[in-house]
């Protein structure tokens, strides 16, 4: 461990650099896994574009930042963060401001008997049995550098438990705000949600900024979806363009169990998203929906792995792009199906759209495959507005730029149909339109 | 019929017997094993090769002992021992020089009998014209007269060093250069011959030319070096097969072809590769490393590669095109068979840096008992290359449920105005095209044959026809007698 002198503890650092000694520990039962964590975090060093899943994503600009580890939680009033909520959204709420929980601005009434939410912090020391039972257990810090990192930092987070046979019918929204002062704060998020069998829940994970600060969000979240049981994960990325996000979620499938990710990706500088579910019990089904709409530098990668273990699941994946300027959208997604998962029925596909010169896109779409009675298909484009379509539109009398963001809008849609929270739906056509080239135009149309 | 007895027949289709495995009993002439400058410079002097080309072999032999293997590529093997190959092997000749082709040790024309490949018939006969390596050296041309009328080299490329250096200095190493990877690294230092082609301005290439290769001695490696040029307006196709004798070891084959299509030419390279791919238990078996390459140069060019991969216990290779010329057109047809503990990582890249250049992909892997095929194709549009276009598709059969296949392709796109496309599938044997055939009258293994054959056909149809009826054979090869 690297040893300073005592000033510089205070002052920011370099991630390969990092002093730990100023974290706060947590409890002591936690001290053991985060060492090892942290020992393996320095071991692995941070990726380059040398590494297979790194190649096209290149973070020396996280590389280059020094963050600090002390970043305090400012007093934000909820006049403040109220344009952040979703709005005509009845649900449960955490707000977390720079990694930290603020219980006066959430919201934890009305939940159904037995369930358990709370902050992770708080279960530290009252949940310490379920969070020994849970916790790290689906994440592997072995080989991922940024999992051992959040492992060896995380303070703060949510915890949800669903006991069995309770359907959640409020949503819980995960509010991370960002309020990142002079010295860029790096914020480790780390949620653990449990459900067990015969449950319903949907939980939205949202990163939010005030101002436009770097920092850098290293969340980890890890699901455990009981038999029979229905999850659905969002993940709304809005944070501002000089943020760093990494997100890593891993999932955990029960015997005929459900489970969908949603994701929508706006913001942020350099953003790679991680979601491994993994099928361990028969008749599991999972949806991977994705939309990501870039422009300026923005950096954005999705990286999906889906493992089937078990006969009898089926996955899907959904990815869509659309890159403006000089922004890059990176998806690879791998289906891994393993000897004896029979009748597995698997579809990954990933489409993109470029529309400016200096837009790029990498599409990585991959199976694995050690058993031969599968479906398993997978597909990938790239293009531009096809001409064709925009001439229809204008023979019908439609302006040329309405006629692109139509075109545009309509291939996004198809993923937000997917969503099945009306609010959130409504929130990311919002920031949708915002974002596309000549939205405004589509505004009195939709 | 019942499930299981298809699962019989599938069985006996994946247990298909090699049968080049045979060793031929003569004499050659081999360097101690192991790699060191001095055997770089011997090979070199053997050769009697020109200073340059020594220097240049000197020059990837200390890049290559900078280099380390790679590890990304999804098959498995013990590690290597690069000291115990032996790295020059020739069979070992009455008289120095060879006045024609009836000076060739007769035990060696029988070996090529064997495979199928009378050079003195096929001289006659086929009209096609046979460049064979035996172990490390080139062993015979046929037809050079004839080619030569016409302005076409094509000889050894050991040969091409001495009567036409000029050209070789030109184009070695400008499509797959000295440091492009470990193992064309090593090749670049090491090989020992080759075939070298060149097409004049406007000539098209009257017959296929040929090359066939075997590895005949014990813990050689082989690395030849092929090199084909197409001047303006030229057409060539040429054809490549491989085979060697059954051993317990692994043994190392590390090529390089390098391609160059100038404005307006046209090459097209087939391959069936048919290395020992070891027993059973996966014991024995040829590593073939190999690196594959070509140069759409000038506009109009077009490079077709189409191989059949039905050999080595590891393939583990990418012809590759690089699509510089505006409007220049590069295809890939492959279909990769891996039986028993074969593995194969394979496929191409596509890179598109000229103006409305085409590429399509068709790959086609059929996985049975334990082996493992890997498809990893790169499709990469550069900023430069508006209206690239890119069709990929890669479709996988499982014969089995111990087997496996994998897809990996890499799309990387850097143009708006530039369409990529890919599809996969993956699939077994239906039951209910068996039964569809054995309800006709059509035997199981005829049956399975068959459908393997329709699955492949998209590729079959682009190679030449003598080696269509070849690859259709090896396919079917194991069927034989396999029910009972």
């Amino acid at each position: 461990m690297i040893t300073m002198s005592p000033e510089k503890t205070r002052t920011a650092a370099t991630l390969d650099r990092l002093d730990v000694s100023a974290v706060e520990p947590g409890p002591e039962w936690l001290y053991a896994s985060r060492w090892a964590a942290f020992e393996r975090f320095r071991q692995l060093g941070l990726p380059d574009t040398h590494h297979e899943d790194w190649r096209f994503t290149n973070i020396a600009p996280i590389k280059q930042t020094a963050f600090t580890l002390s970043s305090p939680a400012p007093n934000l009033t909820r006049s403040v963060i109220e344009p952040l909520l979703i709005p005509g959204l009845d649900c449960c709420r955490l707000v977390f401001v720079n990694g930290r929980y603020q219980p006066s601005l959430s919201d934890t009434a009305g939940l159904p008997p037995g369930m358990g939410l709370w902050s992770l912090h708080e279960a530290f020391t009252t949940k310490r049995s379920l969070l020994e039972e849970h916790l790290g257990k689906l994440t592997n810090t072995d080989k991922h550098p940024f999992a051992a990192l959040n492992t060896a930092l995380f303070r703060d987070g949510a915890v949800i438990f669903v006991p069995r046979g309770a359907a959640v019918s409020r949503p819980i929204h995960l509010l991370h705000i960002a309020a990142p002062g002079d010295e860029p704060p790096l914020i480790s998020p780390r949620h653990l949600i449990v459900t067990e069998a015969d449950t319903t829940l949907s939980v939205i994970e949202d990163y939010a900024t005030l101002g436009d600060g770097v920092y850098l969000t290293n969340a980890l979240t890890e699901i455990v979806v009981g038999p029979n049981a229905q999850v659905t994960h969002y993940l709304l990325e809005r944070e501002s363009p000089r943020a760093f996000n990494v997100t890593t979620l891993h999932v955990h499938q029960g015997r005929d169990s459900r489970f969908a990710s949603h994701s929508a990706q706006f913001g942020g500088s350099i953003v790679r998203n991680n979601v491994s579910p993994v099928h361990a019990g028969e008749g599991g089904h999972s949806l991977l929906n994705g939309l990501y709409v870039l422009r300026d530098d923005q950096l954005v990668d999705n990286h999906m792995r889906v493992d089937h273990a078990t006969p009898h699941c089926d996955s899907r994946q959904f990815y869509k792009g659309i890159m403006t300027q000089r922004s890059h959208g990176v998806f690879r997604g791998r289906i891994i199906v393993r000897q004896d998962a029979q009748k597995t029925d698997a579809k990954q596909n990933n489409q993109n759209l470029l529309l400016s010169e200096e837009a790029g896109a990498n599409a990585d779409p991959q199976l694995e495959i050690y058993a031969d009675d599968v479906k398993c298909t997978h597909g990938a484009t790239v293009g531009q507005i096809d001409e064709d379509q925009v001439f229809y539109l204008r023979s019908r009398g439609i302006p040329h730029e309405t006629a692109r963001a139509m075109i545009v809008y309509a291939f996004a849609s198809e993923n937000l149909e997917r969503m099945p929270l009306q609010p959130v739906r409504q929130l990311v056509q919002r920031l949708l339109l915002d974002r596309l080239p000549h939205g405004k135009l589509l505004e009195q149309t939709l | 019929m019942t499930t299981i007895q298809s699962q019989q027949t599938i069985e006996a289709f994946a247990h298909r017997k090699y049968k080049e495995g045979w060793v031929t009993d003569i004499e050659s002439e081999s360097l101690p094993p192991g790699l060191s400058e001095d055997v770089v410079r011997a090979i070199s002097a053997k050769k009697h090769e020109p200073q340059w080309l020594t220097d240049w072999r000197l020059k990837a032999y200390r890049h290559w002992l900078t280099m380390k293997e790679p590890t990304w590529q999804h098959v498995k093997h013990p590690p290597i021992d690069y000291q115990g190959i032996i790295y020059y092997s020739a069979p070992k000749q009455r008289q120095e020089k060879l006045a024609s082709l009836d000076e060739v040790d007769p035990k060696l024309l029988r070996t090529y009998e064997k495979l199928g490949i009378p050079l003195q018939e096929q001289k006659l006969l086929a009209g096609v014209a046979v460049d064979a390596v035996f172990d490390s050296v080139s062993v015979a041309t046929t037809f050079k007269e004839k080619l030569a009328s016409l302005g076409i080299i094509f000889c050894s490329f050991s040969d091409a060093v001495q009567e036409h250096p000029d050209l070789v200095r030109q184009y070695l190493g400008s499509v797959v250069p000295y440091s492009d990877n470990f193992f064309a690294t090593l090749n670049s230092a090491v090989f020992s011959d080759g075939s070298f082609v060149y097409v004049p301005k406007g000539v098209r290439c009257p017959m296929e030319l040929s090359t066939y290769f075997r590895i005949n001695a014990a813990a050689t490696g082989q690395f030849e070096r092929t090199l084909i040029v197409a001047d303006e307006g030229a057409y060539v196709s040429y054809l490549e097969g491989c085979t060697a004798p059954m051993r317990d070891e692994n043994q190392l084959h590390a090529a390089v072809v390098e391609l160059v299509a100038l404005k307006d030419a046209t090459i097209k390279y087939s391959t069936i590769q048919n290395w020992y791919p070891g027993d059973e238990q996966g014991r024995g078996g040829i590593f073939n490393f190999v690196t594959k390459r070509g140069k759409c140069l000038g506009e109009n060019s077009h490079i077709s590669w189409t191989q059949v991969e039905t050999g080595s216990a590891i393939t583990w290779k990418y012809p590759s095109c690089i699509l510089q010329g505006d409007r220049s057109v590069g295809e890939f047809y492959s279909v990769a068979l891996t039986a028993n503990y074969q593995q194969a990582d394979t496929g191409t890249k596509m890179i598109h840096i000229g103006r409305n250049t085409r590429s399509t992909i068709v790959s086609k892997g059929i996985s049975a008992g334990h082996g493992q095929n890997t498809y990893r194709g790169m499709v990469k549009v550069l900023k430069s290359a508006a209206n690239a276009r890119n069709y990929t598709q890669c479709d996988s059969l499982l014969l089995g449920s111990r087997c496996g296949a994998h897809t990996f392709p890499y799309i990387e796109v850097k143009n708006p105005t530039a369409s990529v496309e890919h599809e996969a599938t993956t699939s077994k044997i239906g039951e209910d095209q068996l039964f569809y055939c054995q309800q006709r009258g059509i035997s199981e293994e005829n049956a399975v044959s068959l459908i393997v054959n329709g699955f492949c056909k998209q590729v079959f149809r682009e190679l030449p026809m003598e080696f269509a009826v070849e690859a259709t054979k090896l396919l079917s090869v194991s069927l034989e007698g396999s029910v009972g």
